[in-house]
């Protein structure tokens, strides 16, 4: 008995560890396949979308020339960049695509931190934050957009009024985005900083806001669109300037070449800006990594 | 001398216009540098009573004496740690450890100084500048422990703080609490569901009586220390034991 039992256990690590090995070695491989999977991976996709992205150039050139669409509605690529180039040299494209950018964006950046303080400053006061949820909800549903007439009327045709319907846009989805991180915030944390003998404002700066964070950064990207949009109405409804004017004027004198080209510049902005946040979103939760 | 005094503690609760009661009338005297432990089941108060002597939760009668002055509604007087670890995600341990100096006002690259050779010297070596997530439930409860020790007050409120441990590493960890109790000289308020947690660690045990709390017993312990692994073994730990299995299990069968 006593020498079986001395002697299973020493074979069993014997297998074992020759098992080890094995694994090991076989975990190994299986790594560097995957490493060279993601990268391959990685190289098919970008191949894959480029060849998606220039067929569809592409085609939309090739379908104009050939007259299976119609070119004077759909317009064609090398058209659009020829009006594009005129339209940045001899026209005045590239200051309204600073009017509306710098609109926009100054509407943002002022919608998304009033909107947060807002959101957070819920966390003050129970009172204060229920009477004046159910306002924000009825204001977050309001169609903002369709009070441009009367912004543009109160603020004036001029700059001001595209910055305020970007802020409208914006300010709401900030609070709420910021109130919901509130509202998450741990109990128990705030309770273990009252422990330390932490006043309410210790607990608001060590707790609140860093918990919220990741919430009022994931308005962000909904929020460059929204003051996007919110900029590009109020140009539509009155402006002297602005990629959203030059719109509303080519298609009123039929030159849809333009329109093209404002749409396409309008797209190349917003994706500029989404590239943004998404900097932005980065560098704010550059140590959440592991969270 | 008395540390700690709770002085006729009671509370009760209003739910539904209902009255219950928590914690009836309680009364603890605890002398400084002791470690005592309260056992009992769940419901008995015992996180109502560590509520109120932490200042978080005021008593519907009674006081708290800390050396001797009333305490009642006053946080910060003592240091509580929670059953959960509590610590800041978005922060490194280093910097986790130092939030009570934080909050007094100390400057954070002192409190770093002065927090870095104690988290070098009780098992955290290494770790200063991971973050929570990184390390295992032991190693994040040492680091919540350090915390409730840096902020430098006598008495210290464990609450359950091994309860969620495997039972290795919360052997492990009553060890390392044996020695940083008598490092620091602190006066320690446990509260735990394991006998023989309470019977290793503690002078003096109270124990506990289901809803409404109330303190059914208190048995002295007269171990000698410094304890290891072996005093679980000894006859006198397994006659108290004993006793409190017997006491526990009576309460169990009331409630």
């Amino acid at each position: 008995m006593d020498a079986n039992a001395e002697k299973i256990p020493v074979e069993r690590t014997g297998i074992d560890q020759s098992l080890e090995v094995k694994k090991n070695t076989r975990v190994k491989a299986a790594v560097i396949e995957d490493d060279r999977k993601g990268i391959s991976m990685r190289r098919k996709v970008v191949i894959g979308q480029m060849i998606v992205g220039v067929t569809i150039i592409f085609l939309w050139e090739f379908l104009t020339r050939i007259g299976w669409l119609d070119s004077y509605y759909w317009s064609n690529p090398s058209t659009i960049v020829q009006t594009g180039w005129t339209a940045a040299i001899q026209g005045t494209l590239l200051q309204d695509m600073a009017y509306t950018s710098g609109a926009t964006i100054i509407g943002f950046i002022l919608g998304t931190l009033v909107g947060s303080v807002i959101g957070l400053s819920f966390w003050w006061s129970s009172l204060y934050s229920r009477i004046t949820e159910p306002y924000m909800i009825a204001f977050n549903a309001v169609p903002k957009l369709a009070l441009a007439p009367v912004l543009v009327i109160m603020f004036g045709i001029g700059f001001n009024s595209k910055v305020i319907m970007a802020f409208l846009m914006t300010v709401i989805v900030a609070a709420l985005a910021a109130y919901s991180g509130v509202k998450s915030v741990d109990k128990d944390l705030e309770k273990m900083l009252f422990s330390l003998g932490a006043k309410r404002h210790h607990v608001f700066m060590k707790v609140v806001v860093p918990s919220s964070v990741p919430w009022m950064v994931s308005s962000l990207k909904i929020n460059i669109a929204l003051a996007l949009a919110g900029t590009i109405v109020g140009e539509f409804i009155s402006s002297r300037q602005g990629v959203g004017r030059m719109i509303l004027y080519a298609g009123q004198v039929m030159d849809l070449n333009l329109v093209w080209v404002g749409v396409i510049v309008l797209s190349f902005l917003s994706i500029f800006m989404y590239l943004g946040t998404v900097w932005i979103e980065k560098w704010l939760l550059k140590n959440r990594k592991y969270q | 001398m008395n540390k700690l005094e709770i002085v006729h503690n009671s509370k009760t609760f209003k739910k539904n216009d209902k009255e219950f009661c928590a914690l009836q009338e309680t009364n603890m005297s605890i002398q400084s540098g002791k470690f005592v432990s309260i056992i009992g089941p769940s419901g008995c108060g015992k996180s109502t009573l560590f509520n109120i002597i932490a200042g978080l939760l005021p008593p519907s009668t009674g006081e708290v004496l800390l050396d001797g002055k009333n305490i009642v509604g006053k946080s910060g007087c003592v240091g509580y740690m929670l059953q959960k670890d509590l610590l800041l995600p978005w922060r490194t341990i280093l910097d986790n450890v130092i939030l009570g100096l934080e909050i007094r006002g100390v400057h954070k690259t002192e409190a770093r100084e002065r927090a870095l050779p104690m988290l070098q010297k009780y098992g955290l070596k290494g770790f200063e500048h991971h973050f929570p997530a990184e390390l295992s439930g032991g190693m994040r409860q040492r680091a919540a422990l350090l915390r409730t020790l840096l902020y430098d007050k006598d008495v210290i409120l464990l609450d359950e703080p091994f309860g969620a441990l495997d039972a290795q590493t919360r052997l492990f960890m009553q060890s390392w609490l044996l020695k940083i109790w008598s490092d620091f000289k602190k006066t320690v308020l446990f509260v735990t569901h394991d006998i023989d947690e309470a019977i290793y660690l503690s002078d003096e045990i109270y124990v506990f009586s289901h809803r409404p709390g109330r303190i059914k017993a208190k048995v002295e312990v007269d171990l000698p220390r410094p304890r290891n692994e072996e005093t679980l073994t000894q006859a006198s730990f397994q006659h108290l034991k004993k006793g409190l299995l017997i006491m526990l299990k009576v309460e169990q069968e009331i409630s």
